[in-house]
């Protein structure tokens, strides 16, 4: 693999390169990370700095190793080579400035817990362990879950809940988080037009409070109306910035249609050389 | 009838059980005899084990690993032969150490061969739990003539035999099992308890609990170690058979019953002692009733709770089959009813002669037995009169006629203006909404549809009563 130093200008770096503390300011910065399902790569040295106080889409086509992305940053699965820092720090030391809002399929709707109970596990990082859940703690779930319009819902079990209100019960999961750096692995999957339009607003009023958000996004078509910043993924970072500068139709069509022809070619010989052996 | 019915399998040990004996009362009505300090301790037994195991299998069962229960139960076995090997006694703190570390072993080697191998979970837990269990076998049996220990035993357990093996507990003399599974008893619910909340999430969004530092692998491991500990606490008294039914059947038919966690957890431990009690009673008492002596309580308390679990399954309130059943008939029969009056009312609208009640049925597609029950509801409520065979609607009956009707129009109208749905499509979407559109609905409906007095095939919308 290059040396992304002998590549690139130092002063483009993003800040984790460093590592010296800077980049406090910098909600994520991802320097040279490389992620491999059996060795065989599902993101590559990908780096970038993310800008404070925005809402930023990550796009990319399927299986472009964009939840891997999000996972490899929360220390969810290992990663072959790379560095993360969350404002400036490791994960594990500001894992709680980061609130996560998982991929609605990834649970099973059928446990025996209500809306309620779900958000509330927003809040057991605070709790503590072996602590229970108080009333103030109940309260705050409600009024959550009351943001975000179906606060007349909290009791009702998670399976007797729509697609829309289950995606709303995760996102009011993550506002009790009260996080600074959300990462939502696809809110916008499978929802009614009206839960879509409440995550628009959400969105909107976490940027007004100052916190960041980077929201794994498929359709293309809302991706100027709703985000200020976009990371264009297709196994490496095809381009990163500004939505009105970075996300032309040429970007777009390396992220999706120009194939990354060398890189194909060292993973099939990769793969040949596994099968080999 | 038999007396000693529960010392059937105690021969040898008759002459310990002189003072027991006495105690002994007849139950001529129930056709067996029952001891409390034979029978009693039974139950006792039976039900702690039962207790400590459900209490875990809750949490198996949610995170859908219930066969990790028996794996582990039949893999702890090579620990224990080893145990013996090594310690050469039958003491059991070394039982117990061996068991834990192979039954970790156990969990570790499925994940490995899961991750590693890309083999499914059952698949490689049956990998792992048949290769442990023969090895712990073969290892018994080389063993069994230098040691003493019967790998009967293991396998079935002996929960008759339990209240003769006392210990001294406080100045009482208390089965060795029944203390000893006392303490697992407390261990597992101190567990549940204390990590309640940590169980929870670990089990619903393991990903969420380990960004937020709740390691779902340490919970899943210190969840095995309790499962091996309770394994082998439990299989030495009540056997193998019995275990792995308790860490799955009292939890599966408690998730039957209730939507939530801490019920579902109560209903399991409640459900662990009805069968423990019902199944040492079924023991002593069904075989007596077709001539034979009493059978394995084991075996009868797994019985007894198949039994509940098909129960559950089969009249609990929300998964359960007949409810399910009732609900759907229920529904059918009240929108029947909807369909006779609405139809009744459209003509009249014709100013078409009131129609037979064989005519309606065919023109509904409803069976003779389903319309005789709606049209006895509907008299009875007083909205339809029968006269000679012919079907009338009463004022009653008319005003909730037309509610139905201006419902589906409204539908209508709404679904082609707001929805742009085909005029030949919309019919069929009507006829299922107007039987769930209240007053508040309808108001609605009218307000966005700029109140029309017209559905879109040019008949009238009545009016609100």
């Amino acid at each position: 693999m290059l040396n992304p130093q002998e590549r690139t200008d130092e002063t483009n770096l993003p800040t984790a390169a460093r590592d010296d503390g800077s980049g406090a300011d910098v909600p994520l910065s991802v320097y040279d990370l490389t992620v491999a399902y059996h060795r065989k790569p599902v993101i590559w040295d990908v780096g970038f700095d993310l800008p404070a106080g925005q809402l930023i889409g990550i796009v990319g086509p399927n299986g472009a190793g964009k939840s891997t992305l999000l996972k490899a940053v929360m220390d969810l699965i290992p990663r072959a080579s790379g560095r993360v820092r969350i404002f400036g720090d490791t994960y594990r030391d500001n894992r709680h400035r980061v609130g996560y809002v998982p991929q609605r399929e990834s649970v099973d709707w059928q446990f025996p817990v209500s809306a309620l109970d779900v958000v509330a596990m927003g809040l057991y990082d605070k709790i503590g362990w072996c602590r229970p859940v108080r009333k103030k703690h109940r309260d705050q779930a409600r009024e959550a879950l009351t943001r975000v319009g179906i606060g007349d819902l909290a009791d009702r079990q998670i399976s007797q809940l729509s697609g829309g209100q289950q995606q709303r019960t995760f996102l009011a999961r993550a506002l009790v988080q009260d996080a600074d750096l959300y990462l939502m692995d696809e809110p916008f999957a499978a929802v009614d037009a009206a839960t879509e339009r409440a995550i628009v607003e959400i969105l909107r009023d976490l940027k007004a409070r100052g916190k960041t958000a980077a929201v794994i996004h498929h359709d293309l078509q809302t991706v100027p109306e709703y985000f200020d910043y976009v990371v264009l993924l297709n196994m490496r970072v095809v381009a990163h910035g500004a939505v009105e500068e970075t996300f032309t139709q040429d970007n777009l069509q390396k992220t999706y249609g120009g194939r990354l022809t060398l890189l194909d070619e060292v993973t099939e010989a990769m793969r040949r050389r596994e099968s080999s052996i | 009838m038999i007396s000693e019915t529960s010392l059937s399998m105690t021969g040898p040990f008759l002459s310990m059980t002189g003072p027991f004996l006495s105690m002994t009362g007849k139950a001529p009505c129930l056709g067996f005899s029952w001891s409390w300090m034979l029978d009693g301790w039974i139950v006792v037994v039976g039900a702690l084990s039962a207790v400590a195991s459900s209490l875990l299998g809750n949490f198996l069962v949610l995170r859908k690993m219930s066969m990790l229960g028996d794996a582990i139960t039949h893999a702890v076995l090579p620990g224990i032969a080893v145990a013996f090997l090594v310690s050469q006694t039958r003491s059991s703190l070394p039982m117990f150490v061996g068991a834990v570390v192979v039954g970790l072993l156990t969990a570790l080697f499925t994940e490995w061969i899961r991750g590693a191998g890309g083999v499914d979970e059952g698949a490689s837990m049956g990998v792992v739990f048949t290769s442990l269990f023969a090895l712990g076998l073969v290892i018994l049996v080389q063993t069994a003539d230098a040691v003493d220990l019967d790998p009967n035993c293991v396998l079935y357990g002996s929960i008759e035999l339990t209240p003769l093996d006392t210990v001294a507990v406080l100045g009482y003399q208390v089965p060795r099992a029944a203390a000893v599974l006392s303490v697992v008893t407390v261990i597992n619910a101190l567990f549940v308890l204390l990590f309640f909340k940590e169980l929870r999430l670990t089990s619903f969004d393991p990903a969420l609990a380990t960004t937020m530092g709740f390691s779902s692998t340490w919970m899943h491991y210190g969840l095995m170690v309790l499962v091996s500990v309770t394994a082998v606490a439990c299989f030495e008294s009540v056997g193998s058979i019995l275990v792995v039914a308790m860490f799955v059947v009292p939890a599966a038919a408690a998730y039957m019953l209730t939507d939530r966690l801490g019920v579902m957890i109560a209903i399991s431990v409640a459900l662990a002692i009805i069968s423990a009690v019902l199944g040492h009673l079924m023991a002593l008492s069904i075989p007596t009733w077709i001539g034979y002596r009493s059978t394995t309580t084991s075996g009868m308390i797994a019985v007894a709770a198949g039994g509940l679990f098909f129960a559950a399954a089969t009249f609990g309130p929300r998964h359960g089959v007949v409810v399910k059943l009732v609900r759907r008939q229920l529904l059918s029969l009240r929108i029947l009813c909807d369909d006779i009056v609405a139809s009744l009312f459209r003509g009249e609208e014709l100013e078409h002669p009131a129609p037979k009640t064989t005519w309606l049925a065919g023109e509904l597609f409803a069976s003779t037995w389903s319309m005789k029950m709606a049209l006895t509801l509907l008299r009875r409520r007083g909205e339809v009169v029968v006269h000679d065979d012919a079907l009338r609607l009463t004022e009653i009956g008319r005003e909730r006629g037309q509610r139905l009707v201006r419902s589906h129009r409204l539908w209508e109208q709404y679904l082609v203006d707001r929805a742009g749905s085909g005029a030949e499509r919309i019919h069929d979407q009507a006829e299922r909404f107007e039987h769930f559109t209240d007053r508040n609905l309808r108001d609605e409906l009218a307000r966005e549809t700029d109140a029309p007095v017209e559905d879109p095939h040019g008949r009238p919308i009545p009016d609100e009563n």
